[in-house]
């Protein structure tokens, strides 16, 4: 397994996010990842470039989605910036609460929480990066439960 | 691979065959245009056939809870068959497994509907 490191910047499009999850999917494979948490890491970029595209950048085509991909070897690190207002995780509804089951929105955020071993947001107003963390599978990072 | 869809009618039921990726963008907007092609037809007891789906997303998601929510709120019944583990799985951590009529039986399927 080699380390490497993978730069992206992409328009605010919907290609992005296509583009994007296919990325992930083939660093992951890259990596040493199972068929199952290379899906899972492939839809919680998907879900964060959405963020990126949909909600930060706002289709904005003068904003730029930023995409790193870090193999460190016992982890694959993945940010993704946007340029957008920042997003405040403390504002984003529990999907999983009784009134907000049949809301047709929301879930991006749980789902990307669910999928990775560590998940940082951090929003400013020029912008939120959203850090995504997988213990490479055989590594001493592997095996630990999910941050929430 | 794109969504695509198919209907057919059994015991009054339609059933709606899809397969491809329920996702943000194309996928979501064709379901939906299903579903709303349905009830403008007064078709009002679907079942959406799931098997052939390889993908779904938080906005693919969304869509089968507004097409649940939609058929439910002008008295329909909309019932999924046939989930993919993937799509079993996420029905599962977002809760929504339990909303959803989910069935594996094609024929049993459709004698639930009232």
């Amino acid at each position: 397994m080699t380390e490497q490191r993978v730069s992206l910047t992409l328009d605010s499009t919907l290609e992005t996010v296509d583009s994007a999850e296919q990325a992930a999917s083939r660093i992951a494979t890259e990596a040493g990842f199972g068929d199952e948490e290379i899906m899972q890491i492939s839809m919680a970029v998907r879900e964060a470039a959405v963020n990126a595209v949909l909600h930060g950048n706002a289709y904005d085509p003068e904003k730029k989605v930023k995409l790193e991909f870090e193999n460190t070897g016992k982890e694959l690190v993945i940010t993704i910036k946007d340029q957008g207002k920042g997003l405040d995780p403390a504002k984003i509804p529990d999907p999983l609460a009784p009134e907000n089951l049949l809301k047709t929105s929301g879930r991006g955020i749980f789902l990307i929480r669910s999928f990775m071993d560590e998940v940082q947001i951090q929003p400013s107003h020029t912008g939120t990066e959203i850090k995504l963390i997988k213990h490479v599978p055989g590594t001493s990072g592997a095996g630990k439960e999910a941050s929430q | 691979m794109s969504m695509k869809t198919s209907t057919r009618q059994v015991d009054g039921v339609t059933i709606v065959d899809c397969s491809g990726r329920i996702t943000l963008g194309e996928g979501s907007v064709i379901l939906r245009d299903q579903v709303r092609d349905l009830l403008s037809k007064g078709q009002k007891k679907i079942l959406l056939n799931l098997g052939e789906v390889t993908y779904i997303d938080s906005s693919g998601i969304g869509e089968l809870v507004s097409a649940f929510t939609t058929v439910r709120n002008q008295g329909g019944e909309l019932k999924l068959l046939n989930l993919t583990k993937k799509v079993h799985d996420l029905l599962q951590i977002t809760k929504l497994y339990t909303v959803f009529d989910v069935k594996d039986d094609e024929a049993a399927a459709v004698k639930a509907f009232k």
